[in-house]
Order: C-alpha cells, then structure tokens, then sequence
C-alpha cells in the first residue's frame, strides 16, 4: 500500500488528504451543529434537515443570480447577505414547520422521524418543481478562487479554507448563544427538566420553537457554506442526512463538543482511506467503525452525565 | 370472550375476506400483467407484516427492512443467477459458467461465498438464516445495551446506507447498482412465462398467510402480550423479571425473516433484484405501508401494502410530480391524523354502523385498548 511513494510524497499527501478531509469537516460540522441543537437538546429527529439546508443553498444560489444581473459591482461581497438571507429563510421554514407539525409530536420521537421523512419528500419535489431536477452551481466571486501554493507538492484551495473559517466562527457564535447567552441557559434547563424550567417562568414552547428554528437556520448556513464547495441539487441534503446523524450520535446526542469531535474523526478517516481504496469502500469502512464503536458504546463519544 | 388461541371471531371473518379477495377476486378480475403487480406490492407486504410485529407490538421502529429485504431477495436472486448462467448459456463470455457482471468484471472464478448457492436447499436455508443471523447479531448488540427507540433507527438506517453502497461498489461480486438481472429458471421450471406467474402468485399468497398465521399466532400468545407490555412500559416488565432485551430481539429477527421471504419471493416473482431495495429511502417507504394499513392491525398491513402501491403505481404513471407530495403528505397525515392508520378508521367509522346495521352488538376491538394515539413516553 506504501510502497510505491517516498516518505516525502505519503507526507504529502496525508496533507492534501488531511485537507479534503477538513472540507468534508467543515460540512459535516455546519450540518451537524443545527442537527446536534434539535436532536441533542430537543430530542427531536428532523429527517428533512438536509432539506433545510438545500434551502439554504437555493438561496445563495439565487441571491448570487440577482448580484450578477442587478448588482454587478457588488458580487464580490454577495455572499455574506446570501448567509443571511440563507439563515433567515431556513429559520423562518423551521419555525412555520414546528409549529405546524412538531409541536403536536414531541412525545412520539419515532413518529417525529416519520412525518419530518414526509416532509423532506414533499420539499425535495418542491426544489424539483421549482428549480428543476438538474444541480444548480453559484459562480464563485474572484477572490475566492485559486489556491495558496504552500510548498511544491501541497496546494490549498481558498474557497476550502473560507468555508473552514467561516465553520469556526460559525461553531464559536453557536456555543456562545448556548453557553453564555440568557436564551441558551433557558434552552438548556428546558432540556434539563422541562417542568421546573416551566414552573420558573420560562416560556418552554417559545424556547422550543425558537430553537428548532435556530437549528434549521444553521442548516441553512451550512447550505450556503456547500455552495462555495459543490453544486446544489433537490436532492443533495438526502445525501449527508445519515452521516451526519451519525456525526451527532457518535458524538454524544447532548454535547457540542462532541460532536466537533466525531465529525473530525468521521471525516478525516473517510478522506485518508478514499486515498488508498475506491470512495466507497473507504466510506462503508468509515460508517462500519462508527457503527461498530456504536454498539459498543451507545451513549457516543462525549456523554453528558445527567441524572434521568 | 371467543378468545382462542389463535384469533377471535371477527379476525378470522377479516381473514377469509382477505384470502377470498386474494386467492378468487384478484385472479378473475386481473390480467397477468396486473396480478405480477399485485405479487410484486405483496412482496412488501411481508416486510409490513413484520413491522406491525416489531414496530406494533415491540415499538422498535427498525429503518433497515430493506437490508433484510434485499438479503433475502439477494440470496434468492444468487441461485437464479448461477442457474441462468449454466456453461452453455454463458458460452460467449471469456470465463463461461460464472454470471455476466463477474465476466464483465474480469472476474475469472467463482468467488467462494457464491459456490454454495447452486444447491436450491442451501439457499432457502441461507434465505431464512442469514437475515435472521444478521437481525439477531445487530438486536443483540443493540438491545443488550438499552439502545433503542430512535438511536436505533438511525443504526438501522446506517446499516441500510453501509449495505447498500457495498453492493453498489462490489459490482464483480453483487452486479453492482444494476443488480441481478436476467434471472431465467428455478430448477429447469422457467418462471418468466405467464402460468408461471399466476403459479408463483399463488404460491407468494400461502406463504403470506402462513406468515399471517404466525404473526396471529405470537400476537395471542402470552409473547405478543410481553411486547406490548414491553412497549407502554418497558421498566415494569423488566421489573417483573422478564428479560426486555431477548423479547425485542425475538420481535426483531421474526421481522427480518418475515422481510427476507418478501425478498425472495419478489426476485421470483419480477426476476431480478437490485440495491434500490435495500437502502434508505425503500426502507422507510415499508415502514409508511405498515403505517398506512393501521401499525397495530395484522391485517391492515397488507391492505395498506397493496393500497399505498398502488397508488404509487397510478399516480407515478399519470402525474409524476405529484407522487412525492402525495407520499410526503401521507406521511405527515397518517402520524399527526390517523396513528392508527387504516384500520383504526375502519374500527372507528366503519364497524360500528355495520354492527348496527346487523344489529350486534359491537366486539370490543382489540386496537382500542392499545391506541397508540397517546404514544410512548419521550426517552
């Protein structure tokens, strides 16, 4: 398996490899940030997540579509109103979508799962009506193609590494809303105990609506983020729903931390082994290990300890 | 209380209806074509029949009935394969005697794990126990540990995803995302033809009510009142002394099985099998035909396989863009409106006026006292 490269080419590429793999990080982390508030801390399961996020990339696609035609002096700064319209848009789907259907669910997970299923099928039908069924690509501003040339062998996209940045802030403001904010505390002792938290004066509907739509407004950003690195289908989101539930339960459902932990680990695994073996027998070795470490450990890498 | 062993009163008129509508209507009333489609949605039906076990009565929801689907279905579909790809049919290919998708794959031997499936007796066995195998190794490792409720669907989901890109990826071995195709013979008995099919029709419906059979069976034994004892309140029953975890997978690997017979009999029945069985999205759809037919309704299960099918069938032909809203929007109505599906309208609506009508008095049903309006408890 080695022995046809020299140290300083397998040095290099487990760097380009490392690198995909970070890319697919990014995704996996900005997917499964909104998945891990909504499964973690709500213990609802969302099947049309990907669908939100798809939502999110339409919505780039079209805001860098009027940029072009309308704003062409502007297009190199489209993107971040694209992330906010992205945001907003997703957000404001997902709070229509609990209150209309998860509201009336949360004591049935696994029904939950069944009706989000149906409506990711009605919104990918949606997309396809709307957009039409071919994969839709945003032009990327100027600045954002080409590559940082680090050494001879190793070459860095910048696009790769706007969407990493953006990942990290994005991952800070999220742990900054739910750590320190006012909102995040309701929203943690919401999960904690939903009676008490009731009983203090916490508005626990509003809590939870509020948070199913933050979640399904990162998903949205995230669609954004994929724009800059793939195209955009109706049914793209399908495609990384399953990884990325795996990303949240192996993490941990509850913990933030861990699931930054395992979308690292999935995604690096899966980018060094595509190196060496065709990309899916890296992939079903990849999802093999984390089913596997699964059964052997269900709470997930980070578990929270709290008392049921 | 008429209360056998076995079913009540009313359950068995539900069954003779079915068999009649089955076994006389359906065959009079329908051309070949139609009735190799009825075959071909009551192949689901028996992976719908073990969810209401598993899913009904042991509130396991389990997402990966493709992967038992496409198990049995795949282990079937190796022995057609291998006979259809005797020495004298394979003569124009470089290596004759191995199937095409391995020639094409400048595979030149039979792998290992295909030799056993030339004998028709290993592969019923295989069809039976490999999923079973499979179901009680993933259940065991599962329920031993507490997993359950939605953690395990998405597990299931993941083993559904797993199985399907290795098939798709192994195209020497599997056929690829082709899948098996050109399946010819059982036997030197040729299953393409006509008389064929009806013979193969009939043969698929008693082996659909011997599995309905058995599903009646365990649903009035004391097991069947264990599981759904297990279902409303799990820590009791293991409270009692029962242990949760070898009911759960026993409810689980009769649903495999019931899933891995549907497999098989849908490679005999429409000749050929392919990795769009087994993943995802095919295996939540089997979950929405139980859902469908009434989750706790044995009966309803093949009524609503058959229904939903069909719908699908016309309605993809006719106006394909309004298939998947359809299918969404099912989804959304049978969980928010009718967790009982059809069978609880029936109950509901339908049985009533008719008791009145003949004027008896109106059986207390059994899905009643079991609603799952209410739900189980959130973990």
């Amino acid at each position: 398996m080695f022995g046809d490269y020299s140290i300083g080419d397998l040095g290099s590429i487990f760097v380009m490899q490392g690198f995909a793999g970070l890319i697919l990080f990014s995704v996996y982390v900005l997917m499964a940030l909104g998945l891990a508030i909504i499964f973690g801390q709500m213990g609802v399961i969302n099947m049309a997540h990907g669908e939100f996020m798809i939502l999110g990339a339409y919505v780039t696609w079209m805001t860098s579509n009027f940029f072009q035609s309308y704003l062409p002096s502007l297009f190199s700064g489209y993107f971040f109103l694209a992330m906010v319209l992205a945001f907003l848009a997703s957000g404001a789907l997902g709070m229509l979508v609990e209150w209309m259907l998860i509201r009336h669910l949360y004591k049935r997970p696994l029904d939950t799962l069944l009706a989000t299923w149906g409506l990711s099928l009605m919104l990918q039908q949606a997309y396809r009506s709307i957009f039409g069924a071919r994969e839709v690509g945003v032009e990327l501003p100027q600045w954002m193609l080409g590559s940082l040339h680090v050494t001879d062998a190793i070459e860095v996209p910048i696009n790769g590494v706007f969407v990493m940045g953006l990942t990290v802030l994005i991952t800070i403001g999220v742990a900054y809303i739910m750590f320190r904010s006012r909102w995040g505390r309701q929203v943690r002792a919401v999960v904690q105990n939903r009676i008490m938290a009731g009983a203090v004066g916490i508005n626990t509907a509003k809590v939870d609506r509020y948070t199913f739509a933050l979640g399904c407004g990162i998903a949205g950003v995230a669609g954004s983020a994929f724009t800059m690195i793939g195209s955009t289908g109706p049914t793209s989101g399908q495609l990384y729903i399953v990884d990325t539930f795996l990303v949240v339960v192996f993490g941990g459902a509850a913990s933030l931390l861990g699931t930054i932990a395992s979308a690292f680990s999935i995604s690096q695994t899966q980018s060094t082994l595509e190196f060496f073996m065709s990309g899916s027998m890296a992939k079903v070795l990849t999802l093999l290990a984390v089913v596997g470490i699964l059964m052997l450990r269900p709470q997930g890498l980070f578990a929270l300890k709290v008392r049921k | 209380m008429n209360d056998s062993r076995f079913a009540t009163r009313s359950e068995l008129i539900g069954i003779l209806v079915l068999a009649v509508l089955l076994v006389v209507i359906l065959p009079l009333c329908l051309d070949v074509f139609r009735l190799n489609l009825v075959a071909k949605y009551l192949t689901y039906a028996f992976v719908a029949l073990g969810l209401v076990i598993c899913w009904g009565y042991g509130g396991i929801l389990s997402l990966g009935q493709g992967v038992f689907f496409g198990l049995g279905g795949y282990c079937m579909a190796m022995f057609l394969k291998l006979e259809a790809s005797s020495v004298e049919n394979t003569k124009i290919q470089s290596t004759p005697g191995i199937p095409d998708f391995m020639d094409w794959n400048q595979i030149t031997a039979l792998p290992f794990f295909w030799k056993p499936f030339h004998s028709l007796t290993f592969t019923i066995a295989a069809v039976i126990l490999v999923p079973g195998i499979f179901a009680l190794i993933i259940g065991a490792a599962m329920f031993k540990r507490r997993v359950g409720g939605t953690y395990f669907a998405i597990i299931t989901q993941a083993v559904a995803a797993i199985l399907t890109i290795l098939i798709v990826g192994q195209q020497g071995y599997t056929g690829g995302i082709n899948g098996m195709t050109d399946l010819r013979t059982l036997k030197g008995w040729d299953i393409r033809p006509d008389h064929a099919k009806v013979v193969l029709y009939f043969f698929e419906v008693g082996l659909l009510f011997a599995c309905i059979f058995i599903a009646q069976f365990v649903r009035h034994s004391k097991l069947g009142r264990i599981l759904v004892a297990m279902r409303d309140q799990e820590d009791r029953v293991r409270f009692s002394g029962y242990s949760v975890a070898n009911f759960k997978i026993f409810a689980f690997c009769i649903a495999a099985i019931f899933a891995a017979i549907g497999g098989a009999m849908f490679a005999l029945n429409v000749g050929f099998m392919s990795p769009s069985f087994v993943g995802i999205v095919p295996s939540i759809e089997m979950v929405i035909y139980t859902a469908v037919g009434g989750r706790l309704s044995i009966l309803g299960a093949v009524y609503g396989t058959i229904l939903v099918n069909f719908a699908k069938t016309s309605l993809s032909e006719s106006f394909p863009e309004l298939w998947l809203f359809g299918l969404g929007g099912l989804f959304i109505a049978v969980v928010l409106a009718f967790p009982n599906g059809l069978a609880g309208i029936w109950g509901d609506y339908v049985q009533p006026r008719i008791s009145k009508l003949i004027g008896t008095r109106k059986p207390k049903s059994d899905w009643t006292d079991n609603s799952v309006a209410d739900g189980a408890p959130a973990e």
